[in-house]
């Protein structure tokens, strides 16, 4: 941040070029391109006609194929719910500590056990907890938090536990990379990004709506819209319940016959 | 634009090379031509030839872009003659590693998708070292092990450095303990290659000169049936680091220095290349210190130039070919940052991010409780003879209890073996012991990350602890409250001597 650069420690720092962050860098990390021949642009702007760009390429496979998917439909998926509001560089740790990484995620009991601990290596600051001693799920179904969210640690129990407690979307600044990637593979939760910091707006217990199709953010309880950045190609990976899912789906790889 | 900021002269991508010719990719000194040349005929072979026609200037012109390290070894991993950062690609694994902690959800979603009869894809590439939760008696952790022991079992899986006895890990000669040291030690990182393991610091092996990043169990469990994974090219940010290293300086103050400055999410989805003649002069196991913490600064992996360092230290531990490639002059960076490491001074990272950087000295008021060397980060061999050469500087006894967990059983019998330079012919071991160290420890992941409850030297209470690992977040080594100081094994045992946080040179001068 601008405060780190200024007051560097050491005199002898000299930055040659200085880039814009955002020349190369992909904002929105839609890397699970999986069709090449998609055309969609992630920044395509958000007019009327284009809607539903971003599930456009999946579309004619995909919605029948997810037209019995109780978790959403392709054009108009929407998560309903109270936030949880957390601060920037929420690091793997803190979602699932290191001491319940013995839970297998693959074994659906040990999965159930990882979603009542989701978010409780969180300090003492955090004086409401995300999920009530001796639940498994927790009232929050959406996750607010700063930038870098899912720093740290590769564990994929992280994306897991929150997506077992019942986390249907995170919405964040920014995410660390391996925290999006399991997050799309896994098909656990949505990673979204929003455009500001809406951290900074929104508070622990507010009601919100997620409009995914319109890219959308409502408040309900301050009355409050924000925009968030497209999820790009990841939605339909997500919506199908992760890469395996979706790479059946659309016929990547074979189904495993019964 | 930002990606062309580097003033190169716009020579044809040939022309300037010495080893005209020869090969595409430009070669460093002769060593590496040998291998080049030995190499070049084997597995290689096809990928290559492509490659080099289509590099001369009569077929391509001056359009031609220059890629940068990690560009060229995913291109050739995919099987492609040019990438740019940016584009998916479906690149072939090389090794994938995993451990006690990833392993069982990984073999789950494996077994899950590819049917309960499934045959991995290459018994010979998968290299499974459990570390993490060993030396507990946490049933779920033990029973981790077990499940990678009867999968390793079935499937043949030639390299399992399996534990049984938990109760004397000496009684166990295929155990090696953290799984990013045993890969080094055991010769699978090699220049040029891809290696993926379920563990954020994998990319501790780019310092062989290959691309190596972690990645999730559903990835990983894809890649155990299909051998090859879709990976975004990354951009690289170029990490110049010149001048002499003072001799009270180690590389994990280099990488602390980085990460203070880009900041722990300033190479999201980046690559991040170490040159320089700093880092020429460094050691591989400094090299791995350096590379271990890109993660830290969100990087998805970091290399570092193959060279006779590189190529001595793989000499006796690998007999498979491998063939480095280095970045054009004309590759194309996203930003170059430069260090001139005689000017810098020691560092620490205070609480609760790896980016929180203070000069020690700074922080020579901070009380501390504890003092933690060991993991992928600091606990390798040198990292404990630095320690030492402090403790032997200063003669006298360490005022906090003072953790020591090799990171591997060889680090582990170099502490017993391995004579300090400058000791008299004594052993760290006997160093430690003479300052009032705690015995070195089991060698294993041990409290990095806290574990289990009955970890050994993990932080139950909200202590205040300078340690050698990598992280520092909330709860990292235990207990929520706990503070952590990261910082280099000088700088560590610095501070076990006087009880607070102690820059290094205060014994070293």
């Amino acid at each position: 941040m601008a405060a780190s650069l200024s007051c560097s420690s050491n005199p002898t720092f000299t930055r040659v070029t200085v880039s814009p962050r955002s020349s190369l860098s992909p904002t929105v990390p839609h890397f699970l391109k999986f069709l090449a021949t998609t055309p969609s642009h992630p920044f395509r702007p958000l007019t009327a006609g284009s809607r539903s760009s971003s599930f456009s390429f999946a579309a004619p496979r995909a919605s029948a194929a997810a037209a019995d998917d109780d978790k959403s439909s392709s054009t108009s998926t929407s998560f309903h719910g109270i936030c949880y509001v957390v601060g920037d560089n929420i690091d793997t740790d803190q979602i699932i500590p290191a001491e319940y990484l013995t839970l297998v995620p693959s074994k659906p009991e040990e999965y159930e056990k990882l979603g009542s601990y989701a978010l409780i290596g969180l300090p003492d600051s955090y004086t409401t907890r995300f999920v009530e001693p001796n639940e498994t799920k927790t009232k929050y179904s959406i996750v607010i938090g700063g930038y870098n969210f899912g720093c740290g640690s590769s564990r994929e129990h992280a994306p897991v536990a929150l997506g077992a407690a019942g986390v249907a979307a995170v919405v964040a600044e920014s995410y660390a990379r391996i925290f999006f990637r399991n997050s799309v593979a896994t098909g656990e939760v949505y990673p979204l990004e929003s455009e500001g910091r809406i951290c900074e707006e929104c508070k622990t217990g507010d009601t919100v709506t997620i409009e995914l199709g319109e890219s959308r953010l409502i408040n309900h309880t301050t009355g409050k819209e924000y925009r968030l950045k497209p999820i790009g190609d990841a939605g339909p990976v997500i919506e199908a319940g992760g890469i395996f899912d979706y790479a059946r789906k659309t016929g990547m790889i074979p189904t495993i016959s019964a | 634009m930002a990606s062309s900021t580097i003033a190169v002269t716009p020579t044809s991508f040939i022309l300037n090379k010495k080893d005209l010719g020869f090969s595409a990719f430009s070669t460093r000194s002769g060593f590496s031509i040998v291998k080049c040349r030995r190499t070049i005929f084997k597995k290689i072979c096809s990928v290559m030839a492509p490659q080099q026609s289509e590099r001369k200037p009569s077929t391509t012109g001056s359009v031609k872009t220059g890629m940068t390290m990690t560009e060229k070894i995913l291109a050739r991993a995919s099987e492609k003659t040019q990438l740019i950062p940016g584009e998916n690609v479906w690149v072939n694994i090389d090794v994938l590693m995993t451990h006690d902690v990833c392993g069982p959800g990984s073999i789950g979603i494996f077994k899950k998708e590819f049917g309960e009869n499934a045959k991995v894809w290459d018994r010979e590439k998968i290299v499974i070292i459990p570390d993490h939760y060993i030396f507990t008696s946490d049933e779920r952790a033990n029973r981790n092990v077990d499940i990678l022991r009867d999968f390793c079992m079935e499937q043949n899986i030639k390299y399992f450095y399996d534990i049984k006895d938990l109760g004397n890990f000496k009684a166990n000669p295929d155990y090696k303990g953290v799984c990013h040291i045993a890969l080094a030690q055991e010769g699978h990182c090699r220049p040029g290659e891809v290696l993926l393991g379920t563990d954020s610091h994998t990319c501790t092996a780019g310092a062989f000169g290959q691309f190596a990043t972690g990645i999730g169990n559903t990835d990983a469990g894809f890649v155990l049936g299909a051998g090859k994974l879709l990976l975004k090219v990354p951009p690289t940010l170029r990490f110049v680091m010149d001048g002499e290293m003072p001799d009270y300086l180690l590389a994990k103050d280099l990488i602390l220095q980085i990460i203070g400055e880009i900041s722990v999410s300033g190479a999201t989805y980046k690559s991040m290349e170490f040159v320089g003649s700093t880092v020429e002069s460094l050691t591989m196991e400094e090299r791995m210190t350096l590379c271990n913490m890109v993660v830290e600064a969100g990087g998805k992996n970091g290399v570092v130039p193959a060279d006779s360092t590189t190529y001595k230290y793989l000499e006796d531990k690998t007999s498979v070919a491998y063939e480095p490639v280095y970045s054009d002059e004309q590759a194309r960076f996203l930003s170059e940052y430069r260090f001139d490491v005689s000017k810098l001074e020691p560092l620490v990272a205070k609480p609760h991010s790896p980016d929180n950087r203070a000069l020690a000295r700074e922080c020579k008021d901070v009380k501390i409780d504890r003092v933690y060397i060991g993991s992928c980060t600091g606990g390798k061999t040198e990292d404990f003879m630095a320690a030492a050469k402090v403790f032997l500087a200063s003669g006298k006894k360490v005022k906090v209890p003072t953790f020591l967990v090799p990171a591997t059983q060889k680090v582990w019998m170099d502490l017993y073996g391995l004579q300090v330079p400058g000791s008299g012919g004594k052993t760290c071991s006997q160093i430690f012991e003479e300052a009032g160290c705690d015995t070195p420890a089991s060698p294993s992941c041990g409290a990095c990350l806290g574990g289990p409850k009955d970890t050994y030297a993990r932080m139950n209470e909200p202590m205040v602890c300078v340690s050698t690992t990598n992280r520092n977040f909330p709860g990292r080594m235990g207990h929520r409250e706990g503070q952590i100081y990261l910082a280099s094994p000088y700088t560590a045992a610095a501070s076990a001597l006087t009880g607070y946080v102690t820059d290094p040179r205060e014994f070293l001068q």
